[in-house]
């Protein structure tokens, strides 16, 4: 295929053509600071009202309750650290998950070696929660619940509604990293008990560099960025108005399309996942068949490596990601295929496809060709596997 | 991320396969840390190496090094295939990336693994040529599919 195949959503997407034309007049037309007095500026202040408005009311939240950030990251970082710190009269202890986003793991071990207590819960097989360890865990010191919405690799979908109960009958705040969740699911962070949350625009075809964190009415938090009144005092900095008109947009146009857009890439996956899985032997779906996000899909493919595989998925234009060592520079692969059980050299040779409404059953079906031409290249040179076939010819 | 030649060897892999018989055959790396690289030799018995074949597990730069080597070995006495260092591999590859230079090392010591087999099953003493560290896992966990 001439034209390139995009199958990593869950990286970044490409913003939507409506998005960039609603960002535009902020730049050169509307470009007057919400903060400055006279009418020109007061304009970018009403936008931004109105865009924080329709970014609360996607997750049934209050105006005055969304804080726009640079990002899901920020967001993450300002959500514990913040907390840890207006908390820490009541305790010093934090829950989160094996399997969080490396800007809460290594958030939260940046509060670790500055004195804090942080439980990491165990992941089952499908990757999922472990729910009674999480209520085991809670102590009288436990200040903060972190576990994510769905997980970026494997696209598990957590139970959170029962995190929110059990924060809630135990008195510990809730907080979750929802950058993938955002706008892909359903979220009322009133119904489901959530104090804080995070999400990203770039996930879900707006522009880079900007999100936001959702901080409860009545929960105590400090500034984190500091400078100007900008966020109600809470996050310094003048907004990024082009940016949040954009990401307010880019909101509207998919909770108004959150069905359809379910539905097809739920068609487009499940051809994915199963002629895959039925084509290419050896090969384990990772993560939850089921509860997991309508786009994303995660295979091990056994006696190969996954850089290599991106690389000649590359050459044929297949854009995707893998849990591979080798992709990060790191030695340990992905911590979250680890998290779910996985041996290393299982981790090494995973593969993410995480598609959009935008992609194609014909680039599905070239994807899956491809991906069956690779794997038995990378096969027909790897040691291992001419030792797996040299033993099973011996049986 | 990787130059031409990188490119070049990994897509189009010179020497790849299995022998009968091998002169010799090494093995190295471990498949927890993601690159495995089986090397075999035919030596004639005028110490030089007429054929040479690889397998490699792992990322492109540790295919595109193995392939390399195996280039670079060819037609070579035993003893010249010694003075061939991972750095002559990777300048002949015009350069890894530096998080990759670890993968060049394992061509080097691949070679002399099966050099080492060579020589023990010959009774030979190649100077210069150390025993090789074993540590590939033979298979730790069998995950059921």
């Amino acid at each position: 295929m001439e034209n390139k195949i995009y199958l990593d959503n869950a990286a970044t997407t490409k913003v939507r053509p409506e998005v960039v034309e609603t960002m535009l007049p902020y730049f050169t037309e509307q470009y007057g600071n919400p903060s400055s007095v006279y009418e020109f500026a007061s304009q970018s202040k009403i936008a931004v009202d109105e865009a924080r408005e329709a970014i609360a009311k996607s997750i049934n939240a209050d105006k005055p309750d969304i804080y726009f950030t640079s990002g899901g990251t920020e967001a993450d970082n300002w959500a514990i650290v913040a907390t840890a710190e207006a908390y820490k009269d009541k305790g010093n202890h934090i829950i989160t998950s094996k399997f969080e986003h490396h800007a809460v793991l290594h958030t939260c071990e940046y509060l670790e070696r500055r004195g804090y207590e942080v439980t990491y819960i165990d992941v089952n097989e499908n990757g999922i929660i472990d729910l009674d360890q999480l209520k085991n865990e809670i102590r009288p010191t436990t200040i903060l619940i972190t576990i994510m919405f769905a997980n970026n690799e494997i696209g598990t979908i957590q139970p959170i509604k029962e995190i929110g109960q059990i924060a809630k009958d135990n008195n510990v705040l809730f907080h979750t990293d929802a950058v993938q969740a955002y706008t892909h699911l359903d979220i009322d962070v009133k119904d489901l008990n959530i104090d804080m949350l995070s999400a990203s625009a770039h996930k879900l075809k707006g522009p880079k560099g900007i999100g936001f964190l959702y901080i409860r009415k009545g929960i105590k938090n400090r500034s984190f960025i500091h400078g100007g009144a900008q966020e109600r005092r809470r996050r310094a900095g003048t907004e990024n108005v082009p940016s949040i008109m954009g990401f307010a947009k880019a909101v509207e146009i998919n909770m108004a399309t959150i069905k359809e857009r379910t539905e097809k890439e739920l068609e487009l996956r499940n051809i994915l996942m199963k002629r895959v899985l039925s084509e290419v032997p050896f090969t384990r779906l990772n993560g939850d068949k089921n509860r997991r996000l309508s786009n994303n899909l995660n295979f091990s493919f056994q006696f190969i490596e996954g850089e290599s595989l991106l690389i000649m998925l590359d050459m044929k234009n297949i854009c995707a990601s893998s849990g591979s060592a080798c992709t990060s520079g790191a030695l340990d692969p992905s911590h979250v295929l680890l998290s779910i059980g996985l041996p290393h050299e299982i981790a090494h040779g995973s593969l993410r496809l995480t598609l959009c409404e935008e992609n194609t059953e014909e680039e599905i079906n070239y994807t899956v060709d491809m991906i069956k031409e690779i794997v038995q290249k990378l096969r027909d040179m790897s040691p291992l596997y001419e030792d797996f076939i040299k033993k099973q010819n011996r049986r | 991320m990787y130059s031409e030649k990188v490119m070049d060897h990994f897509s189009n892999p010179r020497n790849v396969g299995e022998m009968e018989n091998p002169s010799g055959v090494g093995t190295v790396g471990n498949a927890k840390c993601g690159d495995i690289m089986r090397i075999y030799l035919d030596i004639d018995e005028n110490s030089v190496i007429q054929d040479i074949k690889f397998k490699t597990f792992g990322c492109g730069a540790a295919v595109a090094t193995s392939s390399m080597a195996t280039e670079l070995v060819k037609g070579k006495t035993v003893n010249e295939a010694l003075k061939i260092t991972n750095r002559s591999v990777m300048e002949a590859l015009d350069g890894l990336p530096p998080v990759k230079i670890h993968c060049s090392l394992l061509a080097e010591e691949a070679i002399h693994a099966a050099l080492w087999d060579y020589a023990t099953k010959n009774n030979l003493v190649i100077e210069g040529l150390k025993k090789p560290k074993s540590d590939v896992h033979e298979e730790e966990e069998e995950l059921v599919y």
